[in-house]
């Protein structure tokens, strides 16, 4: 294993976690719920009465970041994102994460941060799962399928 | 109250993703390749959202209510079973495919990227399958059952 220094970038990303944190604290103390992001989504496609604005007002407050982010911090504004995959290969990805997520009750957020704040070990058998899956992908799609050079 | 709460939390949450490099598929698949050059910086993210999540959460186990009043509102299952792994490394699989979990996803979708906006629609497309077979079953298995209790 060799790390990538020139990508690794510690205290952004642990800024950004404890912001993660401190919403996922904020969620359940304040409005006492937990912060899953497919569980939020999820519940959209099939509605229950009184139970659409709460979603809604927290994807509005998401979708609202981006802008927000580049006035606080108008000197990253400029950086892309690498979107590496084809169309076809984020449309069988996107699948995967829906189908993954709903089966499985959460994702990275729900499970991941909550669930392992919240030491559930329903939540660390998940966490556990998509990270293996998630190794494993990656080692063959980079180093089995394109060869080991890339 | 409560919407105005909910849509802080939830820009606080996208600021997070956004500041953290969660929203950069690239640094995603990065953190995955334990086998290449690895970044480990998402294990940061985990760390930092963690560490402030314990706290939060161990308060919250002892209350009865959230602050606004409501009820707290935890999740019903606890059970480890197959639905909940398989669902799992199928969800893991997507992730390491193209680097984008649903978060983030949402939040590039909003700041314009249409290959964010592919990921999503495919991603509710298969959430809607996924329930939809899910109805599908339990019917038939209700409908099973009651074929049952008639013949008794």
């Amino acid at each position: 294993m060799t790390i990538d220094w020139t990508h690794f970038t510690p205290w952004t990303a642990l800024a950004g976690g404890v912001l993660l944190g401190l919403a996922s604290a904020a969620f359940i103390l304040i409005n006492g719920r937990i912060l899953g992001i497919s569980g939020i989504l999820g519940g959209l496609l099939t509605p229950l009465k009184g139970d659409v604005g709460w979603r809604l007002a927290f994807l509005l407050g998401m979708a609202c970041a981006p802008t927000v982010f580049s006035f606080v911090f108008p000197s990253e504004a400029g950086v892309v994102p690498r979107i590496d995959s084809s169309y076809l290969g984020l449309a069988v990805a996107g699948l995967l994460v829906g189908i993954g997520t709903s089966c499985a009750s959460g994702c990275t957020s729900g499970h991941g941060v909550c669930g392992l704040s919240r030491l559930s070990p329903r939540s660390l058998v998940a966490t556990v799962s998509f990270m293996a899956a998630g190794f494993v992908v990656v080692f063959a799609v980079r180093h089995v399928l394109q060869g080991a050079s890339v | 109250m409560n919407r105005i709460s909910e849509f802080l939390v939830g820009l606080l949450f996208g600021l997070g993703l956004i500041l953290s490099g969660m929203t950069d598929p690239g640094k995603v698949l990065g953190f995955l390749d334990l086998a290449g050059a690895w970044d480990p910086s998402l294990a940061l993210v985990m760390g930092g959202a963690i560490a402030v999540g314990v706290g939060a959460f161990a308060i919250a186990k002892r209350r009865t209510k959230a602050f606004l009043g409501g009820a707290l509102q935890w999740p019903e299952s606890n059970a480890i079973d197959k639905r909940l792994v398989i669902g799992s490394l199928v969800f893991g699989a997507g992730w390491g495919l193209a680097g984008f979990c649903p978060g983030p996803a949402v939040v590039s979708l909003a700041a314009g990227q249409p290959k964010a906006a592919v990921f999503v629609l495919a991603m509710l497309a298969g959430m809607g399958m996924f329930e939809l077979a899910n109805r599908l079953l339990r019917r038939d298995m209700a409908a099973a059952d009651d074929a049952d209790k008639g013949h008794a």
